[in-house]
């Protein structure tokens, strides 16, 4: 009855893995299409790489525990399948969860990791990566986690621009507590702590982040995993706290909470995907878009009736959030058209840039002649015998 | 003017010892007129003690007795061991501080009150119903009044730029001038100090400086003072000294534990008093590698230390007692995770919000059994000043080799008080190994709770390859750390967590019965040191008695032969700053009936106090 965590080299234990190699190198090919650069130009500190690393060296040895069915599977393995594309070693990846069902994902990541208590994941990982910048630091958490409990260190965290990359698995509901509302369920949310009803208002997460000032806000849906991969790329290329927002499908206890983005059918009709510098449009054949109204507010258009021109072109790295914001108010909730892919990327001076290194040379010339001086520094005096 | 021999007719007197103590309102600035003179004294090679009292609030209204700030110094030609019960001096800068001071002078003390701080509104307004200068109510004390606002504002009258409002502002250094040549201190430490602290402020430095003198030399020509006096150097072993707080020790202790361990240090805090003096004293040596950051809360200073002591730091967070029972799940993780940590508990007086500047010792209980769970760790205490220093580098010494937190005990008189510190050699510090792992521990694996002969782990930084390892809170199983809910694993590791802290190798309790017959033990922990040693050396040598004394400076695991001692005596005393917690403790542990002093009144527990304690039960 145990689960191993520290296998190596992966053993394939029921994980749908794709054992392609992928190749390590910085290329075109691995570029985001949204123009922010690529990873390995700010990577150069992890140190070499033996090529190639492909999704298995990523992959722990031991089974997974999640229900049957559940988007978490779609996200591990988009996420295992993504990180050779990092071009670092995999000792030098750090993965830091918290409590839920989203905790256990860094048991099944061939990295180190620490699986910490509810709701600080984000300070953990503060603590990893502001103490060693060579390392490549991945929070992951879910919406009772990182926006309940743990709310305070997310938004710190952001603010600060820890470089961190933190991944929320918003599935709407309590998983582990077996299906609790949480900050993210809709008004009116019958669960088992709420039989008549929560009268809860529901955080938007992309807005709380955006109002905590963070650099990077992105939003993507647990099965596209093109597109997940996509926005994974453009968080490990940004320079600070990235937060994606990865809509989750509980099949258990809150299934379908995504269907208007994520099912069959309706995705196709309902996903906004933003890409910076293009006119956004949506609709299987990109006929309906986003303009501003007469009133200054953003709409939903038909193309044809407003015209090409009169689209608003999505600017993910203008400095004020503004537009950002209000994309990210077109959709309250995910039952209808809702922006994926991401609202801001900005630049802003990484937490602690330069001091780790300034530190760590500062220790590297301490010896014991600096400790004496500092013992006998203030006003001293000798006593002879 | 100098500090040499005096020319003039008075008189001077030779004392072994006296209190001072310097109170005003909080704008006042009596702790910068406490520490000033505190320096002047270490100079002069006194022994000495201190102990600062403020009030919680930064500015309460003026001239009232929650507004008070005192600074009390008890210095002496021979080895004291606390600021002193009782001032023999109070220096009152207006109604309130003698009001609220007063009642702790010694009768037939001596009371130097500003003068012109007693308007009749402050006299209202300290609760006064008349002048405790024009009536009966001082004739037990010596009272010299001085006018020192009017005369310092005199003194400075031809300083250009000054306002006669900054003037009377420099009044705290009149009154340190003349006290200073009270007891023959010297000037230059306080001239020196005022000249690079107002080098920015020529006018300021020169009102600063005039008003000192003019306090120095008021005391050399008035016929006010007839009497100063002088305080031989107390004899001390051979070394260079310096004046310490518990805080500077502890952050230098820390720095040092850094330097020897050759681990980063990483302090995580959160502002509280009197805890935030740590981050304060820390943050300021980046040149030695020190990482501090303030943290958007307490829980999050421990995460981010737990999280750096992962990435091979010394991970450190400080707090005082309500930060404690916010960082309480977040150590019980490190228990289970078994890395290193230093969680550093600068008690106040509590519950809840409780006394923040004053001083308590009653998280004892907590820093032993405060989390959920079984979830042992050592707790070690400082025992004065300067022994934070030591306490520092032992906590991270436990805490890197056991692969375990540790939680440090100090308090808010520690962290305030002072004495002289013989400095150690740097070069004679103890090493601490980290001792990371390299590689695979088993078979070509690596197994991050496969144990060395201390049961502690190897301690496996990223980076490193061949040892990629996930570690958290879920129980594990020995060995492997793999997630296991087995019974008999969940047996064997509880067993296990509490077997590897109790074999953490601790000195023995080292006790002092010079008479080798005493039938008494006084057994202290924490910052009660210097009351129960100043008591035993007193009633030995006043009353003739013979008693035994011992302090404890681990509380977990306690001494190995603390049981054998508790027991070769007929009666044990345990004075302590809360309602009787090591007395539970060693009750509890050794079926003893120890007998317990307690004393909660936010003070420190006083030389007198253990006196009393022991005649009742001797004499």
């Amino acid at each position: 009855m145990s689960e191993s965590t520290n296998g190596h080299p992966a053993k394939n234990n029921g994980v749908d893995h794709d054992n392609a190699p992928v190749r390590a190198e910085p290329g075109p090919s691995h570029t985001a299409d949204l123009g922010f650069g690529e990873p390995g130009e700010q990577n150069l500190s992890h140190g070499p790489v033996e090529l190639p690393l492909t999704k298995a060296d990523f992959s722990s040895d031991q089974e997974t525990r999640w229900c049957p069915g559940c988007g978490d599977y779609a996200i591990l393995a988009s996420v295992q399948g993504f990180m050779p594309e990092l071009g670092i070693s995999p000792e030098k990846i750090v993965f830091v969860t918290g409590i839920g069902c989203a905790g256990r994902f860094v048991y099944y990541m061939d990295t180190y990791g620490m699986h910490g208590i509810h709701g600080r994941a984000p300070a953990l990982a503060t603590g990893v990566a502001t103490s060693r910048r060579d390392l490549s630091v991945w929070v992951v958490s879910g919406d009772g986690d990182l926006l309940s409990i743990g709310g305070n260190h997310l938004i710190h965290a952001l603010r600060r621009n820890v470089p961190l990359k933190i991944l929320l698995f918003n599935n709407q509901i309590y998983g582990l507590t077996k299906g609790q509302y949480s900050p993210t369920s809709e008004e009116g949310k019958v669960t088992k702590s709420t039989p008549f009803g929560s009268q809860d208002h529901p955080f938007n997460p992309v807005t709380l982040a955006l109002g905590a000032e963070a650099t990077f806000v992105a939003r993507t849906v647990d099965t596209d995993k093109k597109h997940v991969a996509q926005t994974l790329r453009a968080a490990a290329a940004h320079e600070g706290a990235a937060f994606v927002e990865i809509y989750q499908n509980c099949n258990v206890f809150n299934d379908g909470a995504f269907d208007a983005v994520r099912a069959k059918g309706q995705k196709e009709l309902n996903q906004i995907l933003l890409e910076h510098g293009r006119p956004i449009r949506f609709g299987p054949e990109g006929e309906r878009g986003v303009a501003r109204g007469a009133d200054g507010r953003l709409q939903l258009v038909d193309v044809a009736q407003v015209g090409e021109d009169s689209l608003v072109v999505h600017d993910a790295q203008r400095a004020e959030p503004s537009l950002a914001f209000e994309l990210a108010h077109l959709a309250a909730r995910p039952t209808g058209p809702t922006p994926v892919g991401v609202f801001r990327a900005v630049k802003r001076p990484v937490y602690g840039q330069g001091l780790a290194q300034e530190l760590d040379e500062a220790r590297a010339s301490t010896a014991t002649e600096q400790l004496e001086e500092l013992l006998h520094s203030g006003e001293t005096w000798t006593v002879h015998s | 003017m100098a500090s040499g021999p005096f020319m003039d007719e008075k008189t001077l007197e030779k004392i072994d010892r006296v209190v001072v103590r310097f109170a005003g309102d909080s704008g006042d600035g009596m702790q910068l007129t406490g520490s000033r003179f505190t320096d002047a004294t270490a100079v002069v090679g006194n022994d000495l003690a201190t102990l600062p009292d403020f009030p919680a609030e930064i500015r309460a209204p003026a001239g009232t007795p929650h507004g008070v700030s005192a600074f009390q110094i008890h210095f002496a030609s021979r080895d004291i061991l606390t600021p002193g019960d009782h001032p023999n001096v109070l220096v009152a800068m207006n109604p309130a501080a003698l009001i609220t001071q007063l009642k702790a002078v010694e009768k037939g003390g001596v009371v130097i009150v500003n003068e012109d701080g007693f308007s009749d509104h402050n006299v209202r307004k300290a609760g006064y119903e008349s002048n405790p200068l024009e009536d009966d109510s001082l004739d037990d004390f010596q009272v010299f009044r001085v006018p020192m606002t009017s005369m310092t504002v005199r003194a400075t009258e031809d300083i250009e730029g000054i306002t006669s409002r900054d003037a009377a502002r420099c009044k705290n250094l009149f009154a340190l001038g003349l006290v200073s040549w009270m007891y023959g201190r010297p000037t230059e430490p306080s001239i020196r100090w005022i000249e690079k602290k107002f080098e920015e402020s020529p006018p300021l430095r020169d009102a600063n400086l005039a008003a000192f003198r003019a306090g120095y030399n008021f005391g050399e020509t008035a016929e006010l003072l007839a009497v100063h006096y002088e305080v031989d150097p107390a004899p001390a072993p051979p070394g260079t000294y310096r004046n310490v707080n518990g805080t500077q020790a502890l952050a230098l202790g820390l720095i040092a534990a850094s330097v020897q361990s050759g681990l980063g240090l990483f302090l995580a805090s959160y502002p509280i008093t009197p805890a935030s003096e740590l981050l304060h004293a820390l943050s300021r040596h980046r040149r030695f590698g020190v990482h501090t950051v303030q943290a958007e809360d307490e829980i999050a200073a421990a995460n981010m230390a737990l999280g750096a002591a992962f990435s091979g730091r010394l991970g450190v967070t400080a707090t005082s007692g309500p930060g404690m029972d916010l960082k309480a799940e977040t150590i019980g993780l490190a228990v289970a995770m078994e890395l290193p940590l230093v969680v550093v508990d600068i008690q106040r007086a509590g519950p809840s919000t409780g006394m923040p500047t004053k001083t308590e010792a009653a998280d004892l209980l907590m820093a032993l059994y405060g989390r959920h769970g079984e979830s042992p760790l050592p707790v070690v205490a400082a025992c004065t000043p300067s022994n934070c220093f030591d306490s520092a580098i032992e906590a991270v010494r436990i805490a890197v080799t056991h692969r375990t937190p540790v939680i440090l005990l100090s308090d808010t008189f520690l962290a305030n008080s002072s004495e002289p510190w013989r400095l150690p050699e740097a070069a004679n510090l103890p090493d601490i190994d980290p001792g990371f792992a390299t590689e695979p521990n088993h078979d070509g694996d690596f197994m991050p709770y496969l144990r060395d002969e201390k049961l502690a782990r190897p301690w496996a930084i990223p980076g490193t390859p061949g040892l990629r390892h996930r570690i958290g809170g879920l129980e594990k199983e020995d060995v492997t750390g793999n997630i296991s809910y087995q019974p008999e694993n969940h047996d064997h590791m509880t067993r296990l967590r509490a077997e590897r802290i109790a074999r953490v190798e601790v000195p023995e309790l080292e006790v002092d019965d010079p008479d080798g017959g005493a039938s008494l033990l006084v057994l202290g922990w924490g910052s009660s040191y210097g009351a129960i040693e100043g008591a035993a050396r007193r009633l030995r040598r006043e009353d003739g008695l013979e008693l035994a004394t011992a302090h404890v400076r681990h509380l977990n695991p306690l001494p190995p032969n603390i049981e054998d001692v508790l027991r070769s005596y007929e009666r044990v005393l345990v004075p302590e700053m809360n309602l009787g917690q090591l007395s539970k403790v060693l009750r509890a542990e050794f079926l003893i009936d120890v007998e317990s002093y307690t004393k909660v009144d936010g003070l420190p527990i006083f030389t007198r106090d253990v006196m009393e304690q022991v005649q009742e039960r001797l004499l």
